[in-house]
């Protein structure tokens, strides 16, 4: 594995000579903290890995990129090892070329936004004219250009995310690993980001690894989906496969997502397989996804005479529970999950067979384009 | 002022009486050397090949003694911050001890170790014929002894409290440990290497006990503006006040730059 004279892969034309997956298995034991982990993420794709605080996500990206040393196991990119403790061997952080977005961004203050970007190739021997020559392009293509001389103090959230991704995607990097890439934003600036994020990680062709604790952001960046509980993996798969089929109540709270495929025309989404739903957000057009949290729909023995603008019927197929909360199942169209509590199970009569109304307010309706 | 709108956090009027006597403590000296300063001969005084000697060698040994300590007190202010080694507490605590030690105890420890018989000076005396004690070098010497507390003591707290993380994110971008050292964490330092300097500058140039013990009081050669100070009283007081307006004005101007340049930008960045 060589790193030359960084070359941008997607701006300057030319794409990186090879890619190479990132695999292993990545064990880290501390005082009352253990982590063991086997991932596999192919060239290209992009793994999102959930879980709830302290399950030992950042761990785990601390770990890939060099920050923490592995107690047990080891991680491979292509055929060059990155950590072995068997072996003994550790290779540096700066040596890895894996590209880091940190949750809180850690741009440097005391240089432009220009200088944050030409950071990695400066540091990889370029010269200082060199190295801004790389940076440019990153710029443009992140819709940076016109904030090339501003400091980082000076950038809005969205801004400094974006600098952070730049920064890292400069030095050409084998691996793109992202910490809560979202977590800093408010929520309005979220959506937009979001959904530029995931067009930049499409175009990255080495593996990338999401951390997040939002089921939105990893079913929207992530091709696949990794769940860890307290430092162990307790579910992967297809995003929407895991999130039809949660394995752990934490999983069934935070990712049990109704995820419908549809067309969206003027905030009306005409739903593959029948229905009609209409989204608060009039903006996107075209194929959409819509994520309705299952505990935002209401379920009703008789038509809702509420605000809600989505209310539709369908006939009870399955009563779950999971934990505290019990999962119904209504085919539609649409078809959907609702949870409600034990309490309202009763109160409904609810059995699988039995006629429901279903009601949803546009605005916990988040559709985004799929 | 009314009692109306005065928050119960404000002290009691009666602690203004204290509190004034303190700053008159503080300021009438001041306002006596300004008095009594021989302003009409002041140009005189100032130009007498002693007085212009002394300012020179000051200057010039303060600045020898900062330079001293930014070499080898930063790396030491690195070490004390960011390294794990035995005995860094033992450490630590030297390098407060020349902050509390009589400047006079630590010329004569200096001499001790330093000087022509001292535990290390009599090999520097026979191996390279080098002399400190009583020499313009001894001058910086006994200086950045005193001095460079200020210094390793200011930066050791900044690198403490600066954000380790950002230098993370320098090196998953390549930059090995001195890149990193030399591009983020030095810049970032640098209120603190300035504010911790002109601490320096200013202690050194106001050194007297030490260097008078270690490097003696030769008029062109170790005799620093506070010797020659301390000289002129007994001759002619005048001179003393003249050159004591030098090491006021010094003075004053590090404080100035201190607070106007560093201290309150460094504060809100």
């Amino acid at each position: 594995m060589t790193r030359a004279m960084p070359v941008p892969s997607v701006p300057g034309g030319r794409a990186p000579a090879e890619t190479f997956g990132l695999s292993g298995r990545i064990g880290v034991e501390r005082e009352g903290f253990s982590l063991d982990v086997a991932l596999d993420v192919e060239p290209g794709e992009v793994v999102g890995v959930l879980g709830p605080n302290g399950a030992g996500k950042s761990t785990l990206l601390r770990a890939i990129c060099g920050l923490v040393p592995l107690t047990h196991g080891r991680i491979m990119l292509g055929d060059a090892v990155l950590d072995d403790p068997e072996a003994d061997v550790m290779m540096p952080v700066n040596r890895r070329g894996i590209g880091v977005v940190f949750q809180e961004y850690r741009l440097f203050e005391h240089v432009s936004v220009l200088d944050n970007v030409a950071f990695g190739p400066r540091s990889a021997g370029s010269s200082r004219a060199a190295a801004r020559l790389v940076a440019h392009p990153w710029l443009d293509r992140l819709g940076l250009a016109d904030l090339a001389q501003r400091k980082p103090s000076q950038l809005s959230g969205g801004q400094a995310q974006r600098v952070a991704l730049a920064r890292a995607l400069a030095c050409n990097p084998m691996a793109l690993l992202l910490d809560e890439p979202l977590a800093a934003l408010d929520a309005s600036t979220r959506l937009e980001v979001r959904s530029e994020l995931r067009d930049h990680l499409r175009d990255f062709a080495g593996p990338t690894i999401v951390v997040t604790h939002d089921a939105i952001d990893a079913l929207v960046l992530a091709d696949r989906i990794v769940v860890i509980e307290d430092g162990l993996i307790t579910q992967q798969g297809q995003a929407l496969e895991v999130a039809r089929r949660p394995a752990t109540d934490y999983v069934a709270r935070l990712l049990g997502l109704n995820l419908l495929r549809g067309h969206a025309i003027d905030g009306e989404v005409t739903v593959d397989g029948g229905g009609l739903l209409h989204v608060a957000d009039r903006s996107v057009f075209g194929g959409v996804l819509v994520a309705i949290r299952p505990n935002a729909i209401l379920l009703h023995a008789d038509r809702p005479d509420g605000s809600a603008r989505n209310v539709w019927t369908g006939t009870v197929d399955g009563i779950e529970v999971i934990g505290d909360r019990v999962r119904v199942t209504v085919v539609g169209p649409p078809t959907v999950m609702v949870d409600v509590t034990s309490g309202a199970i009763a109160e409904l009569h609810l059995a699988r067979g039995d006629r429901v109304w279903l009601s949803a307010k546009a605005t916990e309706l988040e559709v985004y384009r799929g | 002022m009314s009692r109306r709108g005065r928050p119960i956090t404000s002290p009691p009027r009666i602690v203004a009486i204290p509190a004034v006597i303190a700053l008159l403590f503080l300021g009438l000296p001041i306002v006596g050397l300004l008095l009594r300063a021989p302003w009409s001969n002041l140009g005189a005084v100032l130009t007498s090949r002693t007085s212009l000697d002394a300012l020179r060698l000051s200057l010039v040994t303060a600045t020898a003694a900062t330079m001293v300590a930014f070499v080898i007190g930063v790396p030491l202010a690195w070490m004390l911050a960011r390294a794990q080694f035995p005995g860094r507490r033992l450490a630590r605590a030297l390098v407060t001890v020349p902050l509390v030690l009589p400047p006079v105890v630590g010329g004569i420890a200096l001499l001790l170790a330093f000087g022509r018989r001292g535990i290390v000076g009599q090999y520097f005396e026979s191996c390279c014929g080098v002399t400190l004690a009583f020499t313009t070098p001894g001058v910086v010497v006994a200086e950045a002894f005193v001095a460079m507390p200020f210094l390793i003591i200011t930066v050791e707290g900044a690198l403490r409290v600066l954000d380790a993380r950002v230098e993370e994110a320098a090196a998953t971008l390549g930059a090995g440990r001195l890149t990193i050292f030399r591009r983020v964490t030095l810049p970032l330092l640098a209120p603190a290497l300035v504010a911790g300097g002109v601490l320096t500058f200013a202690r050194a140039l106001g050194e007297f006990g030490a260097t008078i013990t270690f490097a003696g009081n030769l008029p062109g050669v170790t005799q620093t503006l506070p010797l020659a100070v301390y000289v002129g009283l007994e001759g002619d007081p005048s001179e003393a006040v003249a050159l004591s307006l030098i090491l006021l004005a010094v003075s004053v101007g590090a404080l100035v730059l201190l607070r106007d340049r560093w201290l309150r930008t460094g504060a809100s960045a």
